[in-house]
């Protein structure tokens, strides 16, 4: 496409170290991608294995397998794993495989400090997985680890919280570089306005997390001090309130779940203009949207905790605040659909992926108005609705998004093409047992099944009986895509990738960088018009 | 630019968003006053002063008889600790005073809080302590017992259709960490 396509050139100066060392001692841009990619899919592995536990021991009414002590470690860990070993991870590999090239730039800002917060998540999982070996096992407080749970457990949750700390220090310096490099390293002409919008949905997210992580540092530290060194933050006898730790918790907890959503919103904007073959409908309007959400988040953060007694006046502003959430978010579905509207499309896996997106996550969506409105949340509070309501926005939402990002640049990464076929089956056998195992929550929780308990009443197994069929059947689901992974990446099978496999894509890394994309990209930027 | 050029520009920007992650992690801890400022000016929580009685509230009305019931718990706190009547008829607008007895088991001194709850939830807003043990930690000797004095009354204005309300208290230990976990 032009005259930046330096392969051999781009080879010729490799000198890093081999084996092991190259990935410990890795400054690139695309190994880290890599390495944060394989990290997030395997703690994936680990959150959906503690899942299955949960969904054994659910199959049932009465205890099949686990002690009520073991069935609260599993869903603590499987939500925690799940959020910060996960999701955020993946969505920070995706950023530092797309960003540099998405800009034209050669490399992230600080290299080394790229390096670094990977590498710190390994240690940061090692801690959190390993306190189910520790005298009364894991984090068991939930995933929110609510005091007084959370300052009365073992020493599990001194492991779960340094584990956040760590983990938390990593995202601030991932943020920190992702900013840099989009704000100081963007090629000639590519004004803001001007980036694809996975890059401008992460810059937003990049300063959420620089914004709410710290504050969920300071909320475990406090936890921390209550436990071992005698302050009262949240112990009311001495004069401190339980209440207060949900409030710090979900200051960081609301703008947390858009953490999971943007950059999902970003990739699901690259790939449905690729293969409607248009250009993205109301770009700006794309841009404000993502803002507004990203502003909105921090003033709705008591919509969690509606039940624990607040003013009306509070309940008021924070049920409206939520409410009026959905119009942005609205404005980004709607975008989609136009941009889709007489397009010339063609249903690839990553266009699967991101239509099965928008319809499932829209679904999330609405049943997040439900439980923005006070009087049902009071009756939903801590049921399987909720549980269903957010694995809709975050399985079917941020998940489907990786997905779709995944199919979409995988032969960017690798020079090859995944194998369509299994791509296809991938996306049905997940969207499928996705609904089968999801949908019948609603129902749970209109009837009142409470979320966290290991055993239930008797009305309830039939619909629990379909929603452990379907959980693993979607696990199961997921063995056939770290079969498409490893086919097109480790093993290296499938027909080799063209510089711009599909022709609706017209971003910097596929109209100015071969497939795979070289080790070292745009030495020189490109200039943007 | 030059490398070193953007090299600066990287390091400046850096050195900012640094500072911006550092002010958020003290305002993660600033939450904690911003908070019990709120509860304060809202009225919320002010479970540890005694309660602001307007005139026109001690005008009794002894059209109405409310029955109060008492409660006492303690919280991993070896004393025993309980409401010498199990409970009282008032009319609304009636100061009454009722009694609690507490009795430290341990042969050592222990400091304890007394945290006040309501039932029904709605009685809270009209359930006014003029006096109460719970304003000040209670610090007992080895053994000690310590008969502690409730002042009330209830505001007229409770609603018609609560009849009873229950005032129960739980003593916890004050000391930090340990008293989490005894």
């Amino acid at each position: 496409m032009s005259a930046v396509i330096d392969h051999g050139h781009a080879h010729g100066h490799e000198h890093h170290p081999s084996g092991i060392m190259r990935w410990i001692t890795t400054t690139n841009h695309k190994d880290i991608g890599t390495l944060y990619l394989w990290f997030s899919f395997t703690m994936f592995l680990v959150g959906g294995i503690l899942a299955l536990g949960i969904r054994a021991e659910l199959f049932q009414p009465g205890l099949q397998f686990w002690h009520p002590e073991f069935f609260n470690q599993l869903t603590s860990m499987h939500g925690l794993i799940m959020v910060f070993g996960a999701i955020m991870p993946a969505f920070v590999g995706f950023a530092n495989w797309q960003v540099p090239m998405m800009i034209g730039a050669p490399d992230m800002a600080f290299a080394r400090m790229n390096n670094w917060s990977f590498w710190l998540l390994p240690v940061a999982a090692t801690l959190l997985v390993s306190s189910f070996f520790v005298p009364g096992g894991a984090v068991a407080a939930g995933w929110t680890i609510y005091a007084p749970l959370s300052t009365q457990m073992g020493p599990g949750m001194d492991l779960g919280i340094f584990a956040l700390h760590i983990m938390g220090a990593s995202s601030i310096m991932g943020s920190i570089n992702i900013i840099t490099t989009i704000l100081n390293m963007r090629a000639p002409g590519m004004t803001l306005m001007k980036m694809p919008l996975f890059v401008c949905t992460w810059l937003i997210t990049a300063y959420l997390l620089i914004a709410v992580m710290p504050v969920l540092a300071g909320a475990v530290t406090m936890v921390l001090t209550d436990r071992h060194f005698g302050t009262s933050f949240f112990n009311a006898a001495g004069g401190g309130d339980p209440v207060m730790f949900q409030h710090i918790f979900w200051f960081f907890g609301h703008p947390e779940v858009y953490i999971m959503i943007l950059p999902g919103f970003g990739i699901i904007s690259q790939v449905i203009p690729a293969f409607a073959r248009k250009p993205l409908f109301g770009y700006s309007s794309m841009v404000y949207a993502t803002a507004s959400i990203a502003i909105l988040s921090f003033i709705v953060w008591a919509h969690h905790m509606f039940t624990v007694g607040m003013p009306t006046a509070g309940v008021l502003f924070f049920m409206y605040a939520t409410v009026l959430i959905a119009v942005p978010t609205g404005v980004k579905v709607f975008n989609w659909l136009a941009t889709m509207w007489r397009g010339s499309m063609t249903f690839e896996t990553p266009m699967l992926f991101a239509v099965g997106f928008i319809f499932v996550f829209t679904m999330g969506g609405f049943t997040g108005l439900v439980l923005a409105i006070m009087p049902i949340d009071i009756q939903l509070q801590d049921t399987y609705y909720v549980v269903a309501h957010f694995h809709y926005v975050l399985v079917a939402g941020s998940l489907f998004s990786l997905f779709a990002g995944f199919y979409f640049w995988v032969p960017k990464w690798t020079g090859r093409m995944y194998d369509e076929k299994l791509g296809k089956w991938h996306f049905w056998l997940s969207m499928i047992f996705f609904n089968v195992t999801f949908f019948p929550m609603h129902f749970l929780g209109l009837a009142g099944m409470p979320r966290r308990i290991p055993d239930y009443a008797l009305q309830f197994a039939g619909f629990n009986e379909i929603a452990s069929i379907g959980a693993f059947g979607f696990g199961l689901s997921q063995i056939l895509f770290l079969w498409i992974i490893l086919k097109v990446t480790v093993l290296g099978r499938g027909e080799r990738a063209a510089a711009r496999p599909w022709e609706g894509a017209d971003t910097l890394e596929w109209t100015h960088l071969e497939s795979p994309a070289p080790y070292h990209s745009f030495h020189e930027q490109p200039v943007v018009k | 630019m030059t490398p070193d050029e953007r090299a600066r520009a990287n390091r400046k920007l850096l050195g900012k968003l640094l500072v911006c992650a550092a002010i958020m992690f003290g305002f993660g801890f600033a939450l904690v006053p911003f908070y019990e400022k709120i509860c304060e000016v809202t009225g919320i929580r002010n479970v540890f002063q005694p309660d602001a009685v307007a005139a026109e509230n001690t005008q009794v009305d002894a059209a109405r008889s409310i029955s109060v019931e008492f409660d006492a718990n303690t919280q991993r706190l070896p004393w025993t600790f309980k409401p010498l009547q199990a409970s009282v008829s008032v009319h609304p607008g009636e100061v009454t005073q009722v009694l609690y007895e507490v009795r430290n088991t341990l042969d050592r001194p222990v400091t304890g809080q007394a945290v006040p709850s309501y039932g029904p939830q709605q009685a809270v807003l009209y359930f006014k302590k003029v006096e109460c043990f719970c304003f000040q930690q209670q610090t007992l000797g080895p053994g000690e017992v310590r008969k502690m004095p409730v002042v009330f009354l209830i505001d007229p204005k409770l609603p018609r259709e609560i009849n009873t309300v229950t005032l129960s208290y739980t003593f916890f230990e004050v000391n930090g960490a340990q008293g989490g976990r005894g």
